[in-house]
């Protein structure tokens, strides 16, 4: 008869212990996060006071000191110690709408708003995907005829006096626009069955990712128009939005690539066995899935999209900051660019922030979505 | 397997394999669709290049443009700014490419240290666990990053283009001037020196990185450590700059600028152009580098870190033995992608100015109406050095990947 073999484990039953109390409250955040340590007290004391002393000039500099309106010009500001914010009183016209006629200007404040609202819209998801890109398409459209004009009694404006924050959300919805589905194309081409199809789409990926952007646009701009028939001209504006598009198709197809590589080989097998063809199969099971677990890091890409709007000032057209240079090239004003331009930077990071704060949400919803499944 | 073997016989008209059957037409054959596909591809690609190709030989001709890369040797009458490297007018046009050859290639690895340094400070002050340090950092990463590099770039040109003239600049730290001339700072007086101990520097830090791998090495095979190793690899790496500095004469001088009447004398320049782009380029990508640095850092299993403070090793060596070699693998390879980004910004020197690859190309088109030529050479060269830039990073990625099994 062989005994059963003893275990090393405790046999009999433990009283359930609580959890260890974890202290909450303010202290006991003090106390873990700026003085956990001696030395770690003295360094916190130390940056606080540096923190303090940094923030107070600065705070003295914007707004103590500062001059807020200086009608006319600059005279006002000479004398102050502080920032000299009349500069944006007196050009945030030029800075927001650029050359665009200051009549019509009233236009270029729709299109604003217009984006403005419907992201603030689409943020929220009360609507459906497809309506709220709907929405975006149908902004997009909207915000070009309003700014062209040419009906309706409205005054034909041409593009080269677009400017300034209409222009610059109309670069990025026609980057994006144009950049995804090529990207997408590009990402199935570089995973193609086809070898001469993959060699196009490698070459046109690699190429374009090896060389900058303003290189890319200037080739666009410059040697474009001397490849084409003289008799089509193409509009500058759309001749950089060519080079944009590419860039940005270039860098989103590795994304959507990563996607398409995430999605088991299991899926496209049972298309196939269900019969169904290749654009088929890819627009009904592969794109949906990959597309969706894509939409944080895409967003990656459409932030940079944004930022890269900047390049066109590089190129003499009027995005925002275009038009602020051109703005500041006003000699009453030229010496408070320091303001302009600080302007200029919170403009477009209150832009991008909402953006980024957006994509992640959606990584943390689909991240949610994931664990509730795996439930 | 019966499940297949009743399907088989119920549909025995299936080709089991790619294989073209008699019964399908060549037009349903998916090998006949794809050399079809293919070979229509191509000729519409190559249809589009000739329609391109003989547009642009009408408008050159229109325009009286010739073409060719002869124009390289020509003497480029034009001026560049300052920077590491000038041109002087009338020399050939092969000669500016060079110098913006050089000012790109300098200007990069100049801000990837910097960019670097800072990027992997402020990415384990992210997670210190010191809410002011780690909140710090934060908010240098969300101003950074979500904000376009351009207007960096022009912020910084603006700042200090509009800083006081010489006579009533800031003085820093009693040792040099920041004023809209940029700043002016104390520098060895022999420059060529202390190029060449920085350079022996490197070579030192080589040295002893080799040295401490080879001891490593010899660890795992013997299991017999090596005493002396440390001692061995500060050796290594201070006696290369040491040596070179005593054998050019170990000159101590150092020149410190001083006003006189409305410029400096002695010291060096740092002019606006410079600091603008490298400012620019450094911060922004520094906010990047500090995102992957924190995300390499987290990415080690918390049970790693356990593992190492139950069996008692020391912070650094937690760090050092533990977490970098396991966030090096995550880290290594969005961290080239961002060299090879910031490398590619750096055209946005055009912006202020700075004599980079691209503004040089852009001048050089200007004068000597070579569009095209102009364009292709500075596409190949920034391809090439992006290209270089991924071989180097392939390399080190082969060396920080641990081998598994």
């Amino acid at each position: 008869m062989t005994t059963a073999p003893r275990s090393f484990a405790y046999s009999g039953t433990a009283a359930t212990r609580t959890p260890p109390e974890v202290p909450r409250g303010v202290r006991a955040f003090l106390h873990r996060h700026l003085f956990n340590s001696p030395l770690g007290g003295v360094a916190t004391f130390v940056l606080g006071a540096v923190i303090a002393i940094v923030l107070w000039r600065v705070l003295q500099w914007s707004v103590v000191d500062a001059v807020w309106y200086s009608p006319g010009d600059g005279s006002a500001c000479r004398d102050a110690a502080g920032a000299c914010w009349a500069v944006i009183a007196e050009k945030y016209r030029v800075i927001l709408f650029g050359a665009y006629p200051y009549q019509q200007q009233w236009r270029g404040a729709l299109v604003v708003a217009l984006w403005l609202g419907w992201g603030a819209i689409s943020a929220t998801r009360l609507l459906s995907v497809t309506l709220r890109l709907a929405g975006w398409a149908v902004v997009f459209v909207a915000s070009i005829l309003l700014l062209g004009g040419g009906f309706l009694g409205l005054e034909a404006v041409g593009t080269d006096v677009w400017g300034g924050l209409p222009l610059t959300f109309i670069i990025f919805g026609g980057t994006v626009a144009g950049g995804l589905p090529l990207a997408v194309l590009l990402a199935l081409g570089r995973r193609s069955q086809l070898p001469v199809v993959r060699f196009i789409c490698v070459a046109t990926i690699e190429g374009v990712r090896g060389i900058p952007l303003l290189a890319l646009l200037f080739f666009a701009a410059l040697i474009l128009p001397l490849f084409l028939p003289p008799q089509l001209t193409v509009d500058k504006l759309i001749r950089a939005e060519v080079g944009m598009i590419v860039f940005f198709a270039s860098y989103a197809a590795e994304v959507i690539r990563g996607g398409l590589q995430a999605i088991p080989e299991g899926q496209d097998e049972a298309a196939k066995a269900l019969g169904l063809g290749y654009w088929l199969r890819t627009r009904k099971i592969i794109l949906p899935q990959a597309l969706a677990i894509v939409v944080p890091a895409l967003f990656n890409d459409i932030i940079r999209a944004f930022k890269n709007t900047t390049f066109f000032s590089i190129l003499g057209l009027f995005d925002v900051l275009g038009a602020t240079k051109a703005a500041l090239q006003d000699p009453q004003w030229v010496r408070y660019g320091t303001e302009g331009y600080l302007f200029v930077f919170l403009l477009y990071f209150l832009i991008c922030s909402a953006m980024s704060a957006y994509g992640s949400s959606i990584e943390r919803d689909n991240q949610r979505r994931a664990r509730k499944a795996a439930r | 397997m019966s499940l297949s073997s009743t399907s088989q016989g119920a549909a025995p008209r299936v080709p089991s394999s790619g294989a073209p059957s008699p019964g399908i037409p060549p037009w349903r054959n998916p090998r006949v669709r794809a050399f079809v596909w293919q070979a229509l591809l191509v000729l519409a690609l190559l249809a589009l290049v000739l329609w391109l190709a003989m547009n642009a030989r009408r408008a050159l001709d229109e325009r009286g443009m010739t073409s060719g890369f002869g124009f390289l040797l020509d003497p480029a009458n034009f001026a560049l700014g300052e920077a590491f490297f000038t041109f002087t007018p009338g020399s050939p046009y092969l000669d500016a490419f060079a110098v913006g050859v050089g000012n790109t290639v300098l200007l990069s690895l100049v801000s990837i240290v910097t960019a670097s340094v800072l990027g992997v400070a402020l990415g384990f002050a992210r997670l210190s666990g010191n809410a002011l340090v780690s909140g710090l950092a934060k908010a240098y990463v969300e101003a950074f990053r979500n904000t376009p590099q351009l207007v960096q770039i022009v912020f910084w040109y603006s700042f200090f283009t509009l800083l006081p003239p010489p006579r009533q600049s800031w003085p820093l730290l009693g040792l040099g001037y920041a004023s809209n001339r940029g700043l002016t700072v104390p520098a060895p007086e022999q420059g060529g020196v202390a190029l060449l101990v920085a350079g022996m520097l490197v070579v030192g830090a080589i040295a002893a990185f080799a040295i401490g791998r080879l001891a490593d090495r010899r660890r795992r095979r013997t299991g017999r450590r090596w005493r002396y190793v440390g001692v061995v690899e500060i050796a290594a790496l201070v006696l290369p700059p040491l040596a070179a500095w005593l054998a050019m004469g170990a000159p101590t001088g150092w020149s410190v600028p001083v006003l006189r009447g409305f410029n400096y004398t002695g010291g060096a320049t740092l002019a606006p152009e410079f600091l603008a782009i490298y400012f620019g380029l450094s911060f922004y990508i520094a906010a990047f580098i500090a995102e992957i640095i924190r995300g390499g850092l987290i990415s080690v299993d918390a049970g790693q870190i356990e593992a190492a403070n139950a069996i008692g090793l020391r912070r650094a060596d937690l760090y050092r033995k533990v977490m970098v070699p396991q966030a090096m693998r995550v880290i290594v390879p969005p961290l080239a992608a961002q060299y090879v980004s910031l490398l590619k910004n750096s055209s946005l020197g055009v912006a202020v100015g700075y004599p980079d690859l691209f503004s040089v190309s852009n001048t050089a088109l200007t004068y000597s109406g070579r569009t095209i030529e102009v364009l292709c050479i500075m596409a190949v060269i920034y391809l090439l050095m992006c290209l270089a830039i991924g071989a180097v990073a392939n390399l080190v990625n082969r060396f920080v990947q641990i081998p598994e099994r």
